[in-house]
């Protein structure tokens, strides 16, 4: 058998997959990735997109804070700006009795000595999102967060990762992998891959592949719901959500507002279908009209969930498995991955290529969700 | 545009952009609209170019307008009724009105 | 919230006869449509006109529905016109909005009998005012007594054009000519097919009839046309075609009226989750059924031309069959008693469908209506054109998923009513696939656009404080 024109493998073509595979090729590897449909088809194409340090756990500030900075350089990352406009998160606070939670959290961001998240008064607030109910009193913000656009960004990674040679196979699954000496064989769709290095980017099915190479990692799922309704005149620029209610709420550049905030629809993980839940996502439009009374007689034109997995901290899988070497895991974003795409793919990079990164990803090791078990 | 074949009984009137037209019980608004030039009813959100009516039926979505207050009504699935105040919308839909 | 044990979508023919049906088995029966009276699109506003002298100029098929709606009106079931059903959710839950309120439904069995919508057309300025379809003149003729001011030109092919000639005709409308669109060589395609059909004769023999009347009436009629295009600025102002030998001509225009045919309206059935098979003897997708008109998913039947366009009369047959077959799901019924009651209906059925290849091969689309220039606009409401999405095709082979995100075509208030074949079709000829093969967009609810007010309403929560 001649050698594998490849490397390494990244498994899944979502945002996660495409940032590995971009870093990596980039730092010399030679990759392939394979996607069971298409790149893009499960939660980084249905996502919100926010790009949000706001409100983060303290595990994850630190790479959230790098990765914020490299999406204020998008464009030459990627060659592309993504449709990332920068123009603040707000958390608001409706009433008085909210406002205890937001100021203990900054406590804590001082303490830790982080100065991006600020407290502002009713009247910053107004002036930021003159559309917003009047009873609101003040608000957390993060003024160097924003938001992109999505399919934006899955173009413009999927072309830098052309560009850098990697090869992108999609509407093949991977199905089986197995040892082959110091190798990983690959079987998926009508690709054979033999490798020595995989990145398991699979998303909401990240579990499965953990699983085909000897780590079980237990995961949950989420299926959070969108809406996106018609486009309007410009409303308000900030994203904003709210203390105690499921509510993210924006405005993209065609004009559409874009409201999520995590309320859950059904997913069905072996259909890979998953479906909206009105009488749920009744409770994101009754928030969203509490908040903005003037978009009540906004028409809805879609919705949809898009499927994702979750773990027990919500806090990601990043860094190398413990069972099977020459394997590394991404995933468990637990609905706020979006924002930690360029990070986490240099991440990745850095531990292929030289088997330790800099930064602190120990909160992310694979082993914090694992039973004990002792190593075969 | 069009015409009525007869004189509506029980005419009523609504308001297009401020001008009174006359109308009939149980036609739909969008009828009207294909009566009172300029004959469109909305601009685009995208390059504002004018449009009209176009499939009377519910599934082009051409025919939106505002409607005593109300915006992006489809008016071919909505009835006259007397009083009725209805504007051409223009662009993307503007929340302060 | 209201429950049901049959929820039915539509009051058009078979809506309105699966309704009568499900009566006579004692079924607790609603019907939501979102037109103001019963009729659907073929009998539009027939209780009221079917006897006033409009009805007259529509011609006796659409005078015969009368009965069904007065049939429909005395059978006991509840009927919400002017409502929209925006989603249905497993077990059933139903989404509907009627004077700005939205309510749910509960159903034990649902019937979609939605109807057909006209096969979209573009070509160069389709989406200037002055140009509509065939069937928004004929609606405004029925519902409202309107007909086209000046006169009118109108393109395309299949009945409806012929239908609405004659009956425009006997309005005193003025016709400044027809544009048939019918490809050569059609007819002798059709002909295989032709005494298969003669089942349904007293249908061939009417189309005949209205030929006659066209000529009669010295209606400027130009055969195998092709490349039309409207030209205005704020509005259509002439119109340019090619005739058959090639001939460029352009001619002034007040109102264009245009018509490729219909097909089956699948939105609910898609956001159903119901398997959909592609046709290509109507060139356009339609549900999976079993012979009772259900479903894939269990307990939910589509029944009218939401089916297969098969015409007003297969539509209250298919609505009838969808009855009985909920009325033995839900007990009331025996099998046996269905089949016996089943027999008649599927003969006339039969009956119906036998004519259909003959149409379908008559009038089949021409392949030009899947091909547009690349300027020509594809989706209307984000305005998205042709070349826009073939140029799409160069990175991987996308599908119209991946298309609708990049481009947003699919993406405006009309959800790819407008768009989802057309891109389907462009796409399939820049990658070499099928239709099939392509697909067509994925649907998400809501079905009508409902309003986050509406929508918030649902929220029975207290007040937050
Ligand atoms: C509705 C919603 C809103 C969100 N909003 C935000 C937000 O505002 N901000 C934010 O930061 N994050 C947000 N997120 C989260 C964020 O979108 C995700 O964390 C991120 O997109 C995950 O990317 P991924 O590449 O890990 O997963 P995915 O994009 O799901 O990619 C995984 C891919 O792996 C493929 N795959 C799976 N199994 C196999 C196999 N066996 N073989 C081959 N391929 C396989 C799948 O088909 C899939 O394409 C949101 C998520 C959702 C669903
Ligand atoms: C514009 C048009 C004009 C036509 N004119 C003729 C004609 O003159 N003669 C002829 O023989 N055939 C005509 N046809 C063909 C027609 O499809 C059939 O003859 C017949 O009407 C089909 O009956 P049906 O019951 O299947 O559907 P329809 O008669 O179309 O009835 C479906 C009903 O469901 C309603 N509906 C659809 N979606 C929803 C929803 N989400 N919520 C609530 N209600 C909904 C519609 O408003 C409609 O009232 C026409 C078709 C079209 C599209
Ligand atoms: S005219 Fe097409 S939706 Fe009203």
């Amino acid at each position: 058998m001649s050698r594998s024109a490849f490397d390494t493998a990244v498994i899944g073509g979502g945002l996660h997959g495409l940032s590995a595979a971009l870093h990596l090729a980039r730092a010399g590897r030679r990759v392939v990735l394979v996607e069971q449909n298409w790149v893009g088809r499960h939660a980084s194409g249905a996502t919100a997109a926010g790009v949000r340090t706001l409100g983060r756990d303290l595990a994850e500030v630190p790479i959230s804070l790098e990765s914020m900075e490299m999406w204020h350089r998008i464009e030459a990352i990627v060659g592309d700006h993504c449709g990332f406009h920068s123009y603040g998160q707000l958390r608001v606070a409706e009433f008085t009795a909210h406002l205890p939670s937001l100021e203990k959290r900054l406590e804590t961001m001082h303490q830790q000595g982080y100065g991006h998240e600020e407290i502002i008064d009713r009247a910053e607030l107004l002036k930021l999102v003159p559309a917003i109910a009047p009873h609101c009193v003040g608000a957390l913000i993060a003024r160097r967060d924003g938001a992109a656009d999505p399919h934006r960004a899955l173009r413009a990674f999927r072309r830098s990762c052309e560009g850098a040679g990697v090869v992108i196979h999609e509407g093949c699954g991977v199905t089986a992998i197995d040892r082959r000496g110091s190798d990983w064989h690959i079987r998926a769709g009508e690709q054979e891959i033999t490798v020595p290095v995989i990145v398991n980017a699979a998303g909401a099915w990240a579990a499965r592949l953990a699983a085909l190479v000897g780590d079980d990692i237990p995961l949950g799922l989420k299926a959070s719901m969108m809406i996106v309704t018609e486009r309007l005149a410009p409303l308000l620029k900030p994203v904003v959500s709210v203390v105690g209610r499921s509510l993210s709420f924006k405005q993209s550049d065609q004009g559409t507002l874009v409201i999520g905030g995590g309320l859950q629809g059904r997913a069905d993980i072996d259909a890979q279908k998953s479906a909206v839940d009105f009488t749920e996502l009744a409770k994101g439009a009754r928030a969203a009209t509490d908040l903005f009374p003037s978009v009540k007689d906004v028409r809805i034109t879609r919705s949809w969930a898009g499927i994702e997995a979750k773990t027990k901290d919500l806090l990601p899988v990043i860094g190398p498995s413990p069972n099977a070497s020459g394997v590394f895991h991404a995933f468990g974003f637990s609905g706020h991955g979006f924002q930690l795409v360029p990070v986490v793919g240099s991440i990745i990079a850095d531990l292929v290529v030289s088997g330790k990164t800099q930064r602190h990803i120990s909160p992310f090791s694979a082993e914090r969700l694992m039973t004990t078990r002792a190593a075969a | 545009m069009f015409r009525k074949l007869h004189e509506p009984e029980g005419a009523i009137t609504v308001y297009v952009d401020g001008i009174a037209a006359s109308a009939e019980p149980g036609e739909s608004i969008a009828a009207v609209l294909l009566r009172a030039a300029p004959h469109w009813s909305r601009t685009t959100p995208v390059t504002q170019s004018k449009r009209a009516p176009y499939c009377m039926m519910g599934v082009c979505f051409e025919c939106l307008a505002i409607v005593d207050g109300i915006a992006s009504v489809q008016t071919c699935l909505t009835l006259v009724r007397d009083g009725m105040r209805i504007e051409r919308q223009h662009g993307k839909r503007s929340l302060s009105a | 919230m209201t429950s049901v044990d049959l929820l039915i979508v539509g009051a058009g023919p078979a809506g309105m006869a699966a309704a009568v049906q499900a009566r006579r088995f004692g079924l607790d029966v609603l019907v939501v449509d979102d037109q103001p009276a019963p009729g659907g699109q073929i009998w539009r506003s027939v209780e009221t006109v079917a006897a006033a002298p409009r009805g007259k100029i529509l011609g006796q098929a659409y005078q015969a529905g009368k009965p069904l709606a007065d049939a429909f009106r005395a059978s006991g079931v509840r009927y919400q016109p002017g409502t929209q059903l925006w989603q249905i959710e497993p077990g059933f839950r139903a989404f509907v909005t009627r004077d700005r309120q939205a309510s749910t439904i509960e159903a034990r069995s649902v019937i979609l009998a939605t109807g057909a919508q006209e096969r979209p057309v573009p070509f160069a300025g389709w989406t200037l005012p002055g140009v509509l379809t065939v069937g928004a003149a004929q609606i405004l003729l029925k519902s409202s007594g309107q007909i086209p001011e000046k006169p009118v030109w109108i393109a395309g092919s299949g009945p409806l054009p012929l239908l609405y000639l004659v009956q425009l005709l006997r309005a005193g409308g003025k016709i400044a000519g027809y544009l048939d669109t019918t490809p050569p060589g059609r007819r002798r395609a059709a002909l295989p097919h032709l005494a298969k059909a003669l089942g349904a004769a007293g249908d061939l023999i009417k189309g005949l009839a209205w030929m006659g009347m066209l000529r009669k009436a010295r209606v400027p009629i130009v055969r195998h046309v092709a490349d039309i295009e409207a030209i205005g600025s704020e509005r259509i102002e002439s119109l340019m075609y090619r005739t058959r030998t090639g001939q460029e001509k352009t001619v002034p225009a007040d109102v264009l009226l245009v018509h490729e045919g219909v097909i089956p309206s699948i939105h609910g059935a898609l956001a159903l989750g119901c398997a959909v098979a592609w046709r290509d003897d109507q060139d356009c997708y339609a549900p999976v059924l079993d012979p009772w008109g259900e479903s894939s998913q269990a307990g939910i039947f589509v029944a009218g031309d939401g089916a297969g366009i098969a015409g007003a009369q297969a539509a209250s047959l298919r609505g009838e069959l969808a009855a009985l077959r909920v009325a033995v799901t839900l007990g009331r019924a025996s099998e046996q008693a269905a089949a016996e009651a089943a027999k008649p209906i599927r003969r006339k059925l039969d009956r119906q469908l036998a004519l259909r290849p003959f149409l379908d091969a008559l009038f089949k689309p021409r392949p030009e209506i899947f091909a547009p220039s690349d300027a020509t606009i594809v989706c209307r409401c984000e305005e998205v054109t042709a070349g826009d999405i073939r140029a799409m095709a160069d990175v991987g082979r996308p599908g119209p998923n991946q298309v609708k995100a990049f481009t947003r075509a699919g993406m405006g208030p009309c959800q790819g009513r407008q768009c989802g074949y057309t891109v389907t079709q462009i796409l399939a000829a820049a990658e070499g696939r099928t239709a099939q093969e392509v697909g067509f967009y994925r649907i998400r609810p809501p079905l009508k656009p409902v309003t986050l007010g509406e929508l918030a309403s649902l929220d029975r929560r207290e007040k937050v404080s």
